[in-house]
């Protein structure tokens, strides 16, 4: 049972790799989306080093969040359109095993990425190296709580005309927590406070989002296909 | 018979939008039987297929139904993924093995295409790579919505012939279409007006 | 009548718009009752507040609406969990006509709020911990009214409002604390609404009110669409024929 577990995991796992290795664009834009965004909240402030420093880790984080939601669009979209999410949904037993997989595989090329590309982004945003630190700390643990939530806001509008504004609408809200102890932990980091009880709630939220959303995910895409 | 149908459903009713679809539908298809679903477009056939199937709640009405296969419209196809590719996703989110993969898509014409991407190959080709699956996860039951959609005389022989053998060993064929299968149905059931 | 029976018939749409008619009406009327009574109390009688002067009279619409708000949201969540899991028609149609009364209360409350807020704050909008919360509700009722207007087969359209609702309900304590300890630390609040030094019973009399008179008018609010809500979506049935037209089927 174990190994078979196990073994739908990686099939998904490899499966979207694949995907992602013959359109990597999906991924890319996404990101190229955050740094964009990030640059032009640097240029839009005048490049007044003080305020960026000042507004940096939400500006950071914000752009994490919009970014995450726009790749979100693309992540049950295809397998809608050709069929295949059906047969996962009627296949695989239980279900939300791959689906998990799928969501792992997203939060590799969002939070994993970003998290990666904070370095960059705190140059540009005249954030300090402690700041930097916590900052990176805090979106790895924070980011699988993105796509843990936002997956289930993307299974709820796959398919529906007026999918990309609906699914802020119904994400980004569900956002707020992750946010607040996001930003808060980097500006105490500014001032050398201690950030743990931030870390501690967002591993906390992330486990809670790990053991819930999986179904909830499951749920919602039988929602989705049941209409087609 | 004494062993147990396959498919049965007991007085089925289903509407949409206000409109009933079909009502008191009852049915059953036994092991060896192949059962066309006929009716004009719009009278409900997808619906019904995708009920059985589990993927559509709306149907009132008492229905059991054995380990199937459902195929669709849509071929349950990545396709920027080749063939072979879709079969090892398939294999491995059944848990059957990887190995019968050559042979499947050998069966269903696909040698020499089994690497290049689904979306390079003709609407024909990649219908019987969808197609394909129902040999590599062996279920009893096929639930199919036009198989023979976009496939040429020689697919649709193809598709003669595995429905055939699916039958022969005891396996049991639903399935929806608009032009009579012919002499392999055993039985035809006609929705809408019929 | 036993507790199953009892469930077997709240789960009778039919049931419930026929036994329901009167409770609707005489919630209206209380609520009617109440709500006058409590605002004419609170603006007139009530004494005013030794350091607001009249400007805090609008505690009197500002606290029963901030109230009602989120408990009409944990009901839709509560009711949401109904449908997901019994497949209750009826708790799917409760998700349905709480979200626009709750969007209406919620709006009313950051209002009051904000009017409340300029008097005694000296600003319209302040970024307090209650505030902010009120905010993220209100957006959290956006969310299940356009995700409602989006999907066109209305049975989808209830699954999916109800998972929505439902986890919404998980995630409001988690907003709300966020908020509360995010807020309070960034800007300690200079002034908090429940802890008015012992506001005397003349004050809060009124205050109470008018708050069983909202929670009165969301019952009736409830019932009422409830049951237009059933003769729309039975109408084909013969039940609903013989009501309206009072002929026998």
């Amino acid at each position: 049972m174990r190994s078979a577990i196990a073994g739908q995991v990686i099939s998904q796992v490899v499966r979207e790799w694949r995907t992602i290795a013959r359109a990597p664009i999906d991924v890319a834009n996404p990101l190229m989306f955050f740094f964009l965004g990030i640059s032009l909240f640097a240029i839009g402030t005048g490049g007044e080093r003080e305020g960026l420093a000042e507004i940096g880790p939400a500006v950071i984080w914000v752009l994490v969040l919009l970014a995450n939601l726009l790749s979100l669009d693309t992540l049950f979209k295809r397998d809608h359109a050709d069929g295949t999410l059906e047969q996962l949904l009627l296949l695989a037993q239980p279900v939300f095993v791959p689906v998990l997989g799928k969501v792992i595989v997203h939060w590799c090329f969002t939070g994993v990425m970003m998290t990666l590309l904070t370095p960059l982004s705190a140059l540009v945003m005249n954030l300090t190296l402690d700041q930097t630190w916590i900052l990176m700390l805090t979106l790895i643990l924070g980011t699988p709580s993105l796509s843990l939530i936002g997956a289930i806001g993307a299974a709820l509008t796959v398919g529906l005309r007026s999918g990309g504004v609906l699914l802020a609408l119904v994400v980004l809200p569900l956002y707020l927590p992750v946010l607040i102890f996001g930003v808060s932990a980097a500006y105490l980091a500014g001032d050398g406070l201690a950030v743990t009880a931030q870390l501690y709630w967002l591993g906390a939220i992330a486990v809670l989002a790990l053991t819930l959303a999986p179904f909830a995910v499951t749920q919602a895409l039988a929602i989705s296909v049941e209409q087609t | 018979m004494s062993t147990p149908p396959l498919l049965s459903a007991n007085k089925l009713r289903c509407e949409r939008d206000m409109r009933v679809l079909f009502k008191d539908l009852s049915f059953s298809v036994g092991a060896g039987e192949c059962v066309e679903l006929l009716g004009p477009n719009g009278s409900g056939k997808s619906t019904l297929l995708r009920a059985l199937a589990g993927l559509y709640p709306d149907v009132e009405g008492e229905v059991s139904v054995a380990a199937s296969m459902y195929v669709g419209h849509r071929n349950g196809l990545n396709v920027l993924l080749t063939p072979r590719e879709n079969l090892q996703w398939y294999a491995g989110i059944t848990g059957v093995g990887v190995t019968g993969i050559d042979a499947v898509l050998q069966r269903v014409g696909l040698y020499g295409f089994e690497d290049s991407a689904c979306q390079r190959l003709s609407q024909g080709q990649q219908r019987r790579a969808g197609l394909a699956v129902l040999l590599l996860v062996d279920r009893p039951l096929w639930l199919l919505d036009e198989p023979l959609n976009a496939l040429d005389t020689q697919g649709q022989a193809l598709i003669n012939d595995l429905l055939n053998e699916h039958c022969a060993a005891n396996g049991a064929v639903f399935c929806a279409t608009h032009q009579p299968l012919g002499e392999i149905a055993t039985r035809s059931i006609v929705l809408g007006g019929g | 009548m036993t507790i199953k029976e009892l469930w077997h018939r709240l789960g009778s749409p039919r049931w419930f718009y026929q036994m329901m008619g009167p409770w609707g009406t005489g919630l209206g009327v209380a609520a009617a009752l109440l709500l006058i009574t409590g605002t004419l109390w609170g603006l007139i009688i009530a004494p005013p507040d030794y350091q607001q002067g009249n400007s805090f009279r609008i505690i009197y619409v500002h606290v029963p609406t901030a109230l009602v708000c989120q408990s009409a949201y944990i009901m839709m969540g509560v009711a949401g969990f109904l449908f997901l899991v019994w497949r209750m028609k009826l708790a799917d149609m409760v998700v349905k006509v709480t979200v626009p009364f709750g969007m209406v209360m919620t709006a009313l409350g950051l209002f009051t709020g904000s009017v409340w807020g300029a008097p005694t704050w000296g600003t319209w909008w302040e970024w307090d911990a209650r505030t902010t919360s009120m905010l993220v509700l209100l957006f959290l009722y956006f969310g299940l009214y356009a995700l409602r207007q989006a999907i066109p087969r209305a049975e989808s359209a209830g699954r999916a409002c109800a998972l929505l609702a439902l986890v919404g309900v998980i995630n409001i304590p988690i907003i709300k604390y966020s908020v509360d300890w995010w807020l309070t630390l960034h800007q300690p609040a200079t002034f908090t609404l429940t802890e008015a030094p012992s506001m005397p019973a003349e004050m809060w009399l009124p205050l109470l009110v008018n708050v069983i008179g909202v929670y009165c008018l969301m019952g009736a609010v409830v019932i009422s669409s409830l049951r237009t809500e059933i003769l729309r979506r039975e109408c084909n049935t013969s039940w609903v024929r013989e009501e309206l037209m009072g002929e026998p089927a």
